[in-house]
């Protein structure tokens, strides 16, 4: 902790020092030009060219090993902090999280964090402690030349990046608004394709596509305008701060009461001033944006975690019996129960299909038998309450193949060993073969599984869930992404593979008892329905 | 690397207009700044003040502006020009090359790796090139021999920015690679922390993720070190040319073989040489995912291809003969003889795989079969084929009918642009969907049953209000029970009715409401009636 924060401090320090060398060597410039017109003999003027030698290189040289310093540090603090994020995430998923729209925004938060460091604050230190030394530069040879730099660094350097970060930030939310338009008319274009050409509906599209484009430029264009004001407004403050100087210096010269060697040095030691100051107008918009992303970092962090374990959790019980009785769950925010009064029997060694539509709670019940979720009512595990056992230790006993199930960015095996880490290439080849998939091993699966086909996709969660061996496992929709004839093979081989393993099958299908393949092998059919108009197909069954 | 992508102008005709802006504009900063440095040299040499110095900052302010806005104009413009371009494309196409999510990404927010691109790395390759040589000729007019200076170091810039870059090319790219897998881990394990959950796998995450994100620090730190001293390499570069300058200067000035004012000028203006040149470096990322995400663009447009104007689709006087010969949708499905008599019901009955939906496909000019001919009314289907004008005859339902967030009305109103209220809720009743129920994110929502009901309802409605002559049904109750099937194939029934009807299912149920049946079967190219 604190030598991340001793790097980031450095890092600030040397990008101070970099743009306090640039200062210098426009004074020492201006000064060594403006002795040597006197002509004086070059030795009088080692000092000086020793000194313009120093800052010059020392600028480049500082500026180099600050950007290595801070980014270093950026990057170590960027490692702290995922980890404890993650570490929060670990209670709160899935419940809190669901939505894969806020996890998205959290990893996001958390990428920010290095540019808060990187873009924010370190320039922002840097440029004040230049800006100091300038102003002390420009005080100490002419105080009333100092006045006037620091009338015109506020107006450059304070105001001019305010307005250029509040006009961002109402700006953002009317942009976002537009851009989430645009793309939503642009992704239902491309997903409609086929249809929208058959049709003849794409002319439509195409101008609401257009309107949707000028919409989003009108509310970008105002943000370009105000960003372009404070560009201006900065580089007018640098004229003033440099006419004021002038104005000062030269009569001062010229009634004797100011070296006329220095007019050079405070008329050129603003404009490296203002060098420096340039950075705090994209400084000012990182802040903002970084206040934005802790905010919700914040809320996702600090909300409560849907399940906590108890304090003393009851050991696991041997029995794998489950026994469900008026089982309640109401999701946070909701307004009615998800699940009301559901009872069921999961004797070990039963295979159980439960149909619905969606909305019926189908998931809910996974969720409350995965202890994702609270309850009410009743869920025993040989006759402990789930409640009364730590959320982990259920979960080695009830397992889930979900139809979302992750896929990482790594090779199958990987995948597939993730269940039981240390296992033998063997045994995941073995557990692949009866889940009916024949990939090599080393086969990389792609970003979100992109390099293999969704049956795939299933067949290593499926794979994965065996290999772990829960003695209850719980097949949520697995063939939710694939088409029919496939859905009926995955299903089929999915419960031959289960064995003699409790399986709770939860699936959309119309399900008519007999007709459907899939369900000759299952012992018991159940049908959740969902208070909607009555759907004659969801809930056929 | 090439700076810039002609194709940019060609697909994006905004971008010439702003590259005439961005060199007016430089031209223009590159005289504020010459007469900058003379107006300070001249004060500090004469001790005066004049007055024309702020005349000076002002214009550079109003030049700053005028950048910002024209930046912004031209980077909205080529944006909007490109998202049309693509969608004309795809349009044209009929479908999306590769995944549609993916192309849909990057017309949206791909693209905005433009913004950068034109809003600082293209007016600073412009300021590269017009500053330098005004600056040049300024120096020239007053002071030759430093303009000789300038001269000579100036191309050791750009020379050492390529050298270096030259020399590291390799490994940045090998890096690149290393570190956009390991940038992406952390956002994997986020996405995949259920499952690691169900598996009492999360917190060993930890370790993982402390470990990875070190090695990416690691990677990065190694790219970033090349990237940086590169840079300090070309602003040594530059500090020390101006040196070189400042000794000449500096010597002639001791002797008094320079007047004071023209001496200040040089060593004012020398730096502003070499500046914009030094950070066209710095934008160079921004150049580079800009380049990135137009190269993706012009990927997916097609080539510009001149066609015949397609003779206009001539009028019917009755439901068309369809004749099918030899037709092979897609490479390696089987070929299939089919005719689809005038005013008769066809069902096709087949087994998955055997490309049945291409041939829905390849009857709307969505896709260009591999081999074979379609006739209509003896009319070959193909190029010159007036497709806008078929299709407007053509009911079609497809096997994944494509379903967007709102109400069920709004979704069967697709079917025909601007079709009126009562038409659509007649559709609706038609089939036994729920008008006014709402619509989630892809059907979100509605049952297998209700999708088809829907899709059902849109060719209803075409059927209603236009002079449909032609429908195709793509298995119209796939995932639907028996019950239902029945409830929906009186309605097909109807639709059928002096219609030419192809009827696409593996549902023996469904395919005896049709007036022939034909089986098709992979291995056997023969087809035969099996009324």
């Amino acid at each position: 902790m604190n030598s991340i924060r001793a790097r980031l401090t450095l890092g600030a320090a040397l990008g101070a020092g970099a743009l306090v060398c640039g200062i210098g060597l426009m004074a020492t410039s201006g000064w060594l030009i403006s002795r040597a017109n006197q002509q004086p003999p070059v030795l009088y003027l080692m000092v000086a060219i020793t000194a313009v030698r120093t800052f010059g290189l020392g600028r480049g040289v500082l500026r180099y090993t600050e950007r290595l310093a801070s980014h270093d540090a950026a990057l170590r603090l960027l490692t702290r902090t995922r980890v404890a994020v993650f570490d929060r995430l670990a209670d709160l998923a899935p419940g809190r999280l669901g939505a894969s729209r806020t996890l998205g925004l959290v990893v996001t938060g958390v990428d920010g964090v290095a540019d808060r460091w990187l873009r924010g604050r370190i320039p922002m230190f840097s440029a004040v402690v230049a800006a100091l030394a300038a102003l002390t530069l420009q005080t100490w040879l002419l105080p009333e030349a100092g006045l006037v730099l620091l009338a015109s660094l506020a107006l450059g350097g304070v105001a001019a990046p305010l307005v250029a970060a509040s006009a961002v930030r109402r700006a953002t939310v009317r942009e976002a608004r537009g851009r989430d338009r645009m793309s939503e008319v642009a992704t239902r274009t491309l997903h409609g394709l086929p249809e929208l050409v058959a049709y003849g509906a794409v002319p439509d599209r195409l101008a609401e596509l257009e309107k949707a484009d000028a919409e989003l430029d009108r509310a970008t264009g105002r943000s370009a305008w105000s960003l372009g004001v404070a560009d201006g407004m900065t580089l007018l403050s640098c004229g003033a701060a440099v006419f004021g100087a002038l104005a000062l210096a030269v009569p001062a010269a010229r009634a004797g009461d100011l070296d006329p060697l220095y007019v050079a040095v405070l008329a050129l030691t603003p404009l490296a001033a203002f060098e420096a100051v340039t950075a705090l107008s994209s400084s000012a918009q990182q802040m903002l944006r970084s206040r934005a992303d802790d905010a919700l970092l914040a809320r996702v962090l600090d909300a409560e975690p849907p399940v906590t374990d108890p304090d003393a959790p009851t050991p696991l019980p041997h029995g794998v019996a489950l026994r469900v009785r008026d089982l309640r769950v109401r999701w946070p925010d909701a307004d009615r129960d998800a699940l009301d009064g559901l009872d069921l029997d999961l004797p070990p060694g039963r295979k159980v299909a439960v149909f619905g539509a969606s909305g019926a709670g189908k998931s809910t019940l996974a969720a409350a038998l995965l202890r994702f979720t609270g309850y009410t009512g009743s869920i025993t595990l040989d006759g402990v309450e789930l409640a009364d056992l730590a959320g982990d230790d259920v979960r080695r006993v009830i397992g889930l193949c979900a139809q979302d199930a992750h896929v990482f960015d790594t090779t199958v095996a990987e995948n597939v060993r993730l269940a039981r880490p240390g296992s033998s290439d063997a045994e995941v080849a073995a557990v692949l073969r009866r889940a009916g998939l024949d990939l090599p091993l080393d086969r990389r699966v792609g970003e979100h599984g992109a390099a293999v086909s969704g049956g795939e996709r299933q067949r290593i969660a499926l794979a994965r869930a065996l290999l772990a061996d829960f003695p209850v496992l719980i097949l949520d929709e697995p063939d939710a992404h694939l088409d029919e004839d496939t859905a009926d093979r995955v299903l089929a081989d999915l419960l031959a593979a289960a064995g003699d393993r409790t399986v709770l099958l939860i699936t959309h299908r119309p399900g008519v008892p007999g007709a459907d393949p899939v369900l000759r092998h299952v012992d018991e059919v159940i049908t959740l329905t969902a208070p909607e108009p009555a759907d004659s197909v969801g809930a056929a069954a | 690397m090439r700076p810039f992508d002609p194709r940019l102008a060609r697909y994006a005709r905004a971008t010439i207009p702003y590259l005439v802006v961005c060199v007016v504009l430089g031209g223009a900063a590159a005289v504020l700044v010459i007469a900058q440095s003379w107006l300070l040299a001249h004060a500090i040499a004469t001790l005066s003040v004049p007055a024309a110095l702020l005349a000076v900052f002002a214009g550079r302010a109003v030049l700053a502006w005028l950048q910002e806005v024209a930046a912004h104009r031209a980077s909205a413009g080529v944006k909007a020009q490109l998202r049309a371009a693509v969608l004309r494309a795809v349009t044209r196409e009929g479908s999306a090359p590769g995944s549609s999510g993916a192309l849909a990404a990057l017309v949206t927010r791909g693209v905005d790796a433009l913004d950068p691109y034109f809003a600082r790395y293209l007016p600073q390759l412009v300021l590269a090139v017009v500053v330098p040589v005004t600056v040049l000729a300024a120096l020239f007019a007053l002071d030759p021999a430093t303009a000789v200076i300038v001269a000579v170091t100036l191309p050791l810039i750009p020379l050492f920015g390529v050298l270096i870059g030259t020399y590291t090319a390799a490994r940045t790219r090998r890096q690149w690679r290393a570190l956009s897998l390991l940038a992406g881990h952390f956002a994997d394990v986020v996405a995949g922390l259920t499952t690691l959950k169900v598996f009492g796998r999360a917190r060993a995450q930890l370790a993982k993720i402390e470990e990875v994100s070190g090695e990416h620090r690691k990677a990065t730190m190694a790219s970033l070190r090349i990237a940086f001293l590169s840079a300090l390499a070309l602003e040594l570069a530059a500090t020390l040319s101006v040196a070189i300058v400042a000794v000449s200067v500096g010597l002639r000035l001791l002797h008094g073989g320079m007047p004071f004012e023209t001496a200040l000028f040089v060593l004012i203006l020398a730096p502003e040489a070499y500046l914009p040149l030094r950070q066209v470096g710095t934008h160079f990322h921004a150049a580079q995912e800009g380049l990135a995400a137009a190269e993706e663009i012009f990927a997916v447009l097609p080539e510009e291809q001149k066609k015949a104007a397609p003779s206009p689709f001539p009028a019917q006087d009755g439901p068309p003969r369809v004749a099918i010969a030899g037709l092979v949708a897609r490479p390696g499905l089987p070929p299939l003889d089919l005719v689809l008599e005038p005013g008769t019901s066809t069902a096709l009955m087949a087994p998955s795989g055997t490309g049945k939906s291409s041939l829905a496909a390849v009857m709307l000019g969505l896709l260009t079969p591999h081999a074979g001919r379609v006739d209509l009314d003896g009319r070959a289907l193909g190029e010159g084929t007036d497709w806008d004008g078929l299709r407007r005859t053509v009911a079609w339902m497809p096997q994944k009918p494509y379903l967007f967030p709102g109400t069920v009305a709004e979704n069967i109103a697709l079917a025909v642009p601007g079709a009126p209220d009562d038409a659509v809720r007649a559709a609706a009743r038609a089939t036994g969907a729920y008008p006014d129920r709402v619509l989630g994110e892809n059907g979100h929502g509605l049952s297998a049953g209700q999708r088809q009901r829907v899709a059902l309802a849109r060719v209803h409605l075409r059927c209603a209000l236009l002079p449909v002559t032609l429908v195709l049904l793509d298995e119209p109750t796939a995932h639907l029970d028996a019950a239902t099937e029945l409830d929906l194939a009186g309605g097909i029934e109807r639709l059928a009715e002096g219609r030419t009807t192809l009827l696409i299912t593996h549902r023996r149920g469904l395919a005896d409401h049709a007036d022939l049946t034909v089986v098709w079967s992979a291995a056997q190219e023969k087809t035969g009636a099996l009324l």
